[in-house]
């Protein structure tokens, strides 16, 4: 094993970068100063010099800032500081829906991705992706060249050969031409999609996504109404919340703003007379909101159906022709129980079905909260925020006319559809037919491969464009840095199918025309600066509508009615990491202990205790999926929870030309997700192979072995007895203050007391705070065989503990960074100095002086420190030296690391602080775990005021620390984890 | 010029009757050259007793105190920094390092008095130049008496030795 | 211990010399090993052993310095692992060295003379086998010099709180006062080789080494008074040495670690394994050499009840130790006693068990003990259980401590194993050249011990 093979997988030549350089482009000061910008002139100019300077700096010199002015968010001063990082707002999408973001930019350089508080999605927080896109933005696998069947060429060969093969299919009005998009959330994109349509009537613009989070809610909508609707949920309003099958907490466009209001009705610590909502969940593989469920049963996704149907008959919704009766597993009682919890929570109740569930769920979730008076509170209904997909505009569609012969010019701007299409489409051997294909993609992937021509995507924070959220509030995309390898948008390439070379090509003219367009004149400028300053464009989002029940949608909605079992069942998820697929060349997340599983670098068939029990299964067995007529191999891993005679597979790994990071990581699951059944279906039969595969898993223990690590109870038993907590962790020594006993004289504080709060009854294990982690503080991936090594890198990890039977477990999270405890085991240990206490309470470890005894490591209780046994930081690829936090060391071989607090923006905060003669103030100081953490689980800052958010949480009834009977007095405590079962449950 | 004679013996105890001898006959520079260390009544001849014991225990002490002095110094003024909310003068974990150094300097100083006393390391010597004076480390029993003795005077000296039971008697020439 | 070997309740066994053996026969005999114009095939068979594996002990430091402590298989939980136990266990071998040659003489055990020298010399070569490891391991190997107290113009200094600088200190003494020890102890025998030294070269490299020693009479009672002196600082440095290894890991907090009975345990363990060592040593060399009746059974024997004896007290802190982890109730010692016994690695547990508690018995019958076959097995026998239970100590205490999620199994890898085999070959090699170029039998010593016995009853003869 020599450590070259041990790095990421990247070693990459800085050759490219100084091509750039040559590019007379490069350094020149840029062009086309909007008018009425005073200040533009200005930071242009200094941002070109920086470009230079840059250059100069060696590997630096690809990033260079974009050539239009973009607008600093207003933390940020106007005048660029060198060492004083710009924040910049602007908008990253998942599965076509935006997440506002401030983008930190280091003298030109996006270096972290944050929340944007001002955006109604995130809030100020982010998701795990968006976190990793980053990373994605400084791939070296990325692609550099525009290519024709993998020949190099200019991009304007491209833009020649486009012209031609589109002005051929002029005379017919374009009948030949297709466009395979993304899910169209960009009111400019759609803008051009109507001008193109226009100009070539006859052809056709197709909308496509591995996963369409709105395809089964907008035919359960047209089921259920007879109309478009998209559907907008209000957890923060609601008591009492059943999933079907849907993940709420995490992977999904949803997600951040539903984590956030699920979490504020879960946070008892802050109340006065506490209160909390209530999760019920019907799943077959066991999910993050599974996990936060207070009630939980395992649902084959086959079972959902009649389950909901069985349901909302005793909610007294008119279910006619459709299957009802209670699936095996769940007590008749249960049901009733939860019927009349519902019930009794009229209009502060919620019915969510899951994307992966068939219309007539959807319809059926439409209906209980209709019967429930919950529309207009909790659940809310608006016009479509992204276009509609029409019956005939799906990639079925598409690979029909294909198939036939009728598309002789196809241009792909949606991402990867030769991998990830559904295998009956057979899309792949197809699109090779097409005369002219193009593809827009970042890496010349499986589906570049097989286009003629491919073109290097702009990533997200290269491009101007514009974003919707699910609520449907619009943002202005704007880049942060001019595109590293010449990538162009989706915009510029559609701009190419207008006729007549005046249309604007750039993307910048073509977004900003579009709003020109929409606004007057006059204060098109106010409005302009204002949007990209804050990241949305005002009032922008979707207007409610009002919707009834159509008479006899049940009736309808009976044609999705399951037919009997055969044999086990498959399930589709997205992969909670690499999600379709898309980031699968993301050394992050792939190394990302997938939440529940810990499994990183690999994706697994999951099956219950008893399935795998009945086939004779164990964990890391190699097993044969067939289904369809089509077989895949893949490792088997029993899971806790997990609904019996089904099998849960991830999509989105196995990837063959992802890059250097993603490609042969995990199997690949598409080949048998067909479009008769792109979520579950039956007729999977598992058998062994009789090898084993092993995987990288990050922890293997999920036992608590009685210990109290994570102290957990009922909202019942808070009422009863607040203190219970303090109960419970009665072994450890108290003093009459309640301190932990301890031999050692306290010694004296400074002006801060620096401590966290972690609320274990809020976290929902999402990750976004370990991938946060990586970003801000240059955490070196190490791969798969360092990972099963025992020597994954990462800071803060989150613990996941089960309890209770296998078949129904009890699921506790608990993020553990390091302790910074104030009598620390480590540190005394250290022979040579190397690990220290700060006069305000922070466990330094200083990496120079560490020579690597690793005695600390051993001493920790928590087992939080973690070691570069080789040279695992990647000091040879150019374009990730550019993500790198300047402000954080990167790490040589042989010294060990920890979680600081993010030290370095404590430091920040103190130099602004005393700039302005001024305490730090609560709330100025953010980790960057608790920046991204959507359901704000993590709450830091200085105990010495009283009046802090984390000197309050640490009063609360409900702190402990971890481990405390050791003495070591953490500075980071949890809040225990609350559940609130219903009672009425608890006795049927 | 002559350095002393030097005189042979049967065996041990011979060797001790004749030192005992010399020294009636108020000879005190001679020693005895043996393979092992002779039982203390014979070894008469008595030279002050060696002060190796009280330099060992003096620097014993030193290196105890510097020891500790030295740790004290360097955790409590030289570099005061909180370690894991220890006070900065732990004794308790400072003793094993004061008996480490103790131990060391005691040992090292004895050992190098041992050589200095001994004239160590002095690789010639006028008696080696005697044909036979390697038997003394095997199975010689010798006697030397020096030159520079007060009473010595060649013939006397070796009619002393003669009746003290010498076997063989050489003079030895200095260097 | 003293008594226990004291005249009186040593049964009528082979006498300390054997009958005849005059003071020119030791001198002649034991020099003639070195003295001799070519050493015997068997030698350079064993060196040719013991070569390569010393190749390989460079080949692996170098693997290791260029990639990084990686190559083991150390990980997290266990971030010690083989490299910590080997020292630990060749430090301890290092001990019995000094107890003999120390402790015996100042209980005034004569019958140590003609093993003493032996035993030292294993302590020297032990101990240097030990130092590697410390370094070896760290992260980052050429920065070991921070650990001590010189005035760097970084302005830091060592932690002294921790006990890996104690152990610093510790073992550098330690190898210090052994090595002075052993060279003082030697200046005599030198002078011999000198006198008897056939070739020029030899004479005047050991005419170097011998200082100028004449046998004189103020020589004499200087280098006893020293010696006596040495063996009086060298006896509780043995003790503090072993207890200060052991703190390293009582001074943890990690459950199987944080433990007070840690220092008379390891020091127990220290001294049985050096006895081990002692005996697999001797018992080929003597007959090697046919010093048989220099090394004579009784020395074996003695050396034997020794092993039995710290054997019992190992036995009894095992039992402690588990009794402890119960009686103190304290959950985390439980569960670690319980996985030590049926977790991972348990039969590292029960291997150790009886290679270090139940072979060690069969010493009882006096047959055995005067075997020179069985005991070099049974030696053999506990230097590997000792090994294992370094092994278990740490990496069966460390590999399941107090959050479950962070557990893990460390396995070992070529490098680990090489790095072992390494120093053992170190030893071997160090130890033939010693025994080809230097006294292995302490003449002058011995000749002291014949002369005394002449003029004693024959009774007396058996002291």
């Amino acid at each position: 094993m020599s450590p070259l093979n041990l790095r990421s997988g990247h070693s990459d030549s800085g050759r490219e970068y100084w091509r750039i350089l040559e590019d007379p482009g490069a350094a020149q000061p840029p062009s086309s100063a909007p008018a009425g910008s005073p200040d533009a002139l200005t930071r242009r100019g200094f941002l070109g010099i920086m470009g230079a300077s840059l250059a100069f700096a060696g590997g630096g010199g690809c990033s260079r800032p974009p050539s239009e002015p973009i607008v600093p968010y207003v933390r940020a001063p106007e005048s660029v500081v060198p060492g004083k990082p710009l924040y910049f707002a602007t908008a990253i999408a998942l599965d076509g829906f935006s997440t506002g973001v401030l983008v930190e930019s280091h003298e030109g350089r996006p270096t972290k991705i944050e929340g944007n508080p001002s955006h109604p999605a995130g809030r100020g927080s982010t998701d795990l992706f968006s976190q990793a896109s980053i990373l994605t933005l400084y791939d070296p696998d990325r692609a550099r060249e525009t290519t024709e069947r993998g020949e190099v060429r200019q991009y304007e060969d491209f833009i020649r050969a486009l012209r031609a093969a589109v002005d051929a299919e002029r005379a017919s009005g374009g009948a030949g031409v297709r466009i395979l998009s993304d899910t169209v959330t960009s009111p400019t994109l759609a803008a051009q999609r109507r001008a193109i349509l226009r100009s070539l009537p006859a052809a056709r613009w197709h909308q496509w996504e591995p996963l369409m989070p709105t395809a089964n809610a907008t035919a359960g909508a047209r089921l259920a109404f007879g109309r478009d609707a998209h559907t907008v949920h209000r957890l923060d309003r609601a008591d009492v919340i059943l999933a079907l099958d849907a993940e709420l907490l995490a992977g999904t466009p949803r997600s951040l703003a539903d984590v956030r209001a699920f979490a504020e009705r879960r946070r008892v610590a802050a109340q006065t007379e506490p209160r909390m909502n209530r999760l019920y969940a019907v799943e077959p593989a066991l999910s993050l909101t599974g996990a936060k469920a207070d009630h939980r049963w395992p649902l084959r996704a086959r079972d959902v159906l009649p389950f909901a149907a069985t349901l909302a008959r005793r909610l007294g919704v008119e279910t006619a022709a459709l299957p009802a009766q209670v699936p095996g597993g769940i007590a008749a009682s249960a049901l009733d129980a939860l019927a009349r919890d519902l019930a009794a929570h009229r209009g502060a109740s919620l019915v969510i079905a899951g994307d992966g569930q068939p219309p007539a769920v959807h319809a059926l979730a439409h209906a209980m909260n209709a019967v429930l008076s919950n529309v207009g509170r909790t659940v809310v209904y608006t016009e479509p925020v992204a276009l509609p997909p029409d019956p005939g505009d799906t990639l079925e569609a598409l690979a029909e006319d294909m198939r036939a012969g009728r598309v002789r010019v196809l241009i792909v701007v949606a991402w990867n559809p030769v991998y990830a299409a559904a295998a009956d489409l057979t899309f792949g051997q197809t699109l090779e037919r097409i005369p002219f294909s193009a593809y827009l993609g970042l890496f010349h992937d499986e589906t570049a491969e097989k286009c003629r021509w491919h073109v290097p995507a702009a990533h997200t924070l290269e491009t101007w464009s514009d974003a919707r959220a699910w609520d449907g509030t619009t943002s202005i995309v704007q880049p942060l840095i001019a595109p590293l390898y010449n990538g162009r948008s989706a915009h510029e390439i559609v701009a190419l199918l207008d006729q007549g070379a005046a249309a604007p090509t750039s993307g910048y003219d073509i977004v900003r025309g579009y709003w020109t367009s929409t606004r007057r004149e006059r204060d098109f400028e106010r409005f302009w600066r204002r949007a990209l300053h804050d990241g949305i464009v005002p009032d922008s989002a979707a207007r409610p509508i009002d919707v009834a029940l159509r008479p006899g949608w049940a009736r309808a909605a009976a044609s999705d009615a399951p037919t009997p079992p055969r044999g086990l069942e498959i399930n589709f998820k997205p992969s909670a990491v690499v999600h379709d697929g898309r980031y699968a060349n993301n050394g992050w997340l792939q190394e990302l202990p997938q939440p529940l599983t810990s499994i990183t670098w690999d994706n697994a068939a999951q099956l219950s205790p008893r399935t795998a029990g009945e086939l004779g299964i164990r964990s890391e067995d190699v097993v044969a999926l067939d289904y369809g007529g089509r077989r895949v191999l893949a490792p088997a891993w029993i899971t806790p929870g997990h609904a019996d005679g089904s099998v849960t597979v991830a999509l989105g790994y196995g990837r063959t030309r992802a890059g250097r990071v993603g490609n042969g990581v995990g199997f690949d699951a598409y080949p048998l997700r067909t479009s008769r059944a792109p979520w579950f279906d039956d007729g999977l039969t598992v058998e062994k192979v009789g090898t084993t595969h092993p995987l990288a898993v990050a922890a293997r223990h999920h036992d608590m072995q009685g210990r109290d690590l994570v102290v957990a109870g009922t909202l019942e038993a808070y009422h009863r007895d607040p203190n219970f907590v303090r109960a419970r962790t009665s072994h450890t020594p108290r003093d009459r203050a309640g301190q932990p006993l301890s031999l050692y004289p306290d010694h004296p504080d400074a002006e801060y007391r620096w401590g966290m709060s972690i609320d274990l009854g809020a976290c929902t294990a999402c990750q976004a705070c370990v991938v946060a982690c990586y970003a801000e503080n240059n955490i070196p991936v190490v791969g798969k065989a360092q990972v099963q090594a025992g020597r994954i890198m990462h800071w803060l990890r989150v613990d996941t503990y089960y309890a209770g039977s296998p078949d129904r477990p009890e699921v506790f999270h608990q993020p553990v960074p390091c302790m910074h405890c104030e009598k620390a085991p480590c540190e005394v240990v250290c022979p040579v100095n190397a690990t220290v206490h700060s006069r305000e309470g922070l466990n330094e470890m200083v990496y120079n002086r560490c020579v690597g005894t690793r005695y600390c490591s051993n001493n920790c209780p928590y087992k939080v420190r973690v070691f570069n046994f080789l040279q695992y930081a990647d000091w040879e690829t150019e374009s990730l030296k550019l993500q790198r936090n300047p402000d954080v060391t990167v790490r040589s071989r042989g010294v060990m690391e920890k979680c600081t607090y993010c030290v370095q923006r404590i430091n920040a905060a103190r130099i602004e602080a005393e700039k302005q003669g001024r305490r730090i103030r609560d709330g100025e100081v953010v980790p960057a775990c608790a920046a991204a953490c959507p359901a704000q689980a993590i709450v830091f800052g200085d105990l010495n005021d009283p009046a802090s958010a984390v000197h309050r949480l640490k009063q609360s009834p409900l702190d402990y620390a971890l481990l405390g009977e050791l003495g070591t007095r953490p500075r980071t405590t949890y809040l225990a984890a609350l559940r609130n079962p219903n009672p009425d449950e608890a006795k049927a | 010029m002559m350095w002393g004679l030097l005189a042979s013996f049967d065996d041990a105890a011979a060797l001790a009757r004749a030192a005992l001898h010399l020294r009636e006959a108020g000879y005190r520079r001679f020693d005895t050259y043996t393979p092992y260390p002779l039982d203390e009544p014979a070894d008469v001849p008595g030279t002050p007793r060696s002060h190796i014991a009280s330099v060992v225990f003096a620097a014993a002490i030193a290196g105890a105190i510097g020891g500790y002095a030295m740790q004290w110094y360097l955790m409590v003024v030289a570099y005061p920094i909180n370690v894991g909310g220890r006070p900065l003068h732990s004794w308790p974990a400072f003793i094993p390092i004061t008996f480490e150094l103790m131990v060391l300097t005691a040992s090292v100083a004895g050992v190098v008095t041992l050589l200095a006393r001994n004239g160590f390391p002095r690789l010639h010597h006028p008696l080696f130049a005697v044909p036979g004076f390697e038997r003394a480390s095997q199975d010689g029993f010798l006697l030397a008496v020096e030159a520079t003795d007060p009473m010595f005077s060649p013939l006397p000296t070796r009619r002393t030795l003669e009746q003290s039971g010498a076997r063989e008697i050489y003079e030895v020439d200095g260097a | 211990m003293g008594t226990a070997l004291s005249h009186a309740t040593v049964p009528p066994a082979a006498p300390v010399v054997a009958s005849g053996t005059t003071e020119r026969d030791v001198v002649e005999r034991v020099s003639a090993v070195v003295l001799a114009r070519r050493a015997p095939l068997w030698w350079y068979a064993a060196a040719a052993m013991a070569a390569p594996l010393v190749g390989l002990l460079g080949v692996a430091t170098l693997w290791l310095f260029v990639a990084g402590i990686g190559i083991w298989g150390v990980m997290r939980p266990v971030m010690w692992g083989f490299a910590i136990a080997n020292f630990v266990w060749w430090i301890g071998i290092g001990h019995a060295g000094t107890l003999i040659s120390a402790i015996l003489l100042l209980l005034h055990q004569s019958w140590r003379e003609s093993i003493n020298r032996l035993a030292e010399t294993m302590t020297l070569f032990a101990v240097m086998c030990a130092g590697i490891f410390p370094i070896l391991h760290l992260g980052r190997p050429w920065f070991f010099y921070w650990l001590v107290p010189y005035p760097a113009q970084m302005a830091i200094w060592p932690q002294f709180r921790s006990p890996l600088v104690w152990d610093f200190f510790a073992v550098s003494t330690y190898f210090t006062v052994s090595l002075l020890f052993w060279y003082v102890g030697m200046i005599p025998d030198l002078a011999i080789l000198r006198d008897r030294a056939g070739t020029r070269g030899a004479r005047i490299a050991y005419g170097i080494l011998a200082l100028g020693w004449r046998g004189s009479g103020e020589h004499w009672r200087r280098h006893h008074r020293m010696y006596v002196l040495l063996a009086g600082l060298a006896t509780p440095l043995v003790v503090s040495v072993h207890s200060v290894v052991s703190l390293d890991f009582a001074y943890a907090m990690v459950p199987g670690w944080h433990s007070t009975i840690l220092p008379p345990y390891f020091v127990a363990g220290a001294i049985y394994s050096g006895f081990a060592v002692v005996l697999t040593l001797a018992v080929p060399l003597r007959r090697l050499y046919g010093l048989t009746d220099i090394i004579t059974s009784r020395h074996l024997e003695n050396c034997a009840k020794l092993l039995l004896a710290t054997g019992e007290i190992v036995a009894y802190c095992y039992v402690m130790e588990h009794f402890m982890a119960w009686y103190s109730a304290n959950p985390f010692d439980a569960a670690l006693v319980e996985n030590r016994a049926f977790g991972p690695y348990a039969p590292l547990f029960w291997i150790y068990l009886v290679c270090n508690v139940l072979v060690v018995q069969a010493l009882w019958v006096p047959r055995v003990r005067r075997s020179p076959v069985w005991l070099f097995i049974i030696g053999a026998l506990i230097n590997i259980g000792m090994w294992i239970e370094r092994v278990d100590i740490v990496i069966v205490s460390l590999h399941r401590d107090f959050v479950p999620s962070a557990w893990g199994n460390f396995v070992p890898t070529i490098w680990d194993w090489a790095t072992l085999a390494g120093t053992i070959g170190f030893f071997a090699l160090a130890y033939l050249l010693f025994i080809r170029y230097l006294p292995l039998v302490a003449m002058s010593d011995m000749a002291k011990l014949i002369a005394d016995l002449r003029g004693k009853p024959a009774a007396a003869r058996h002291g």
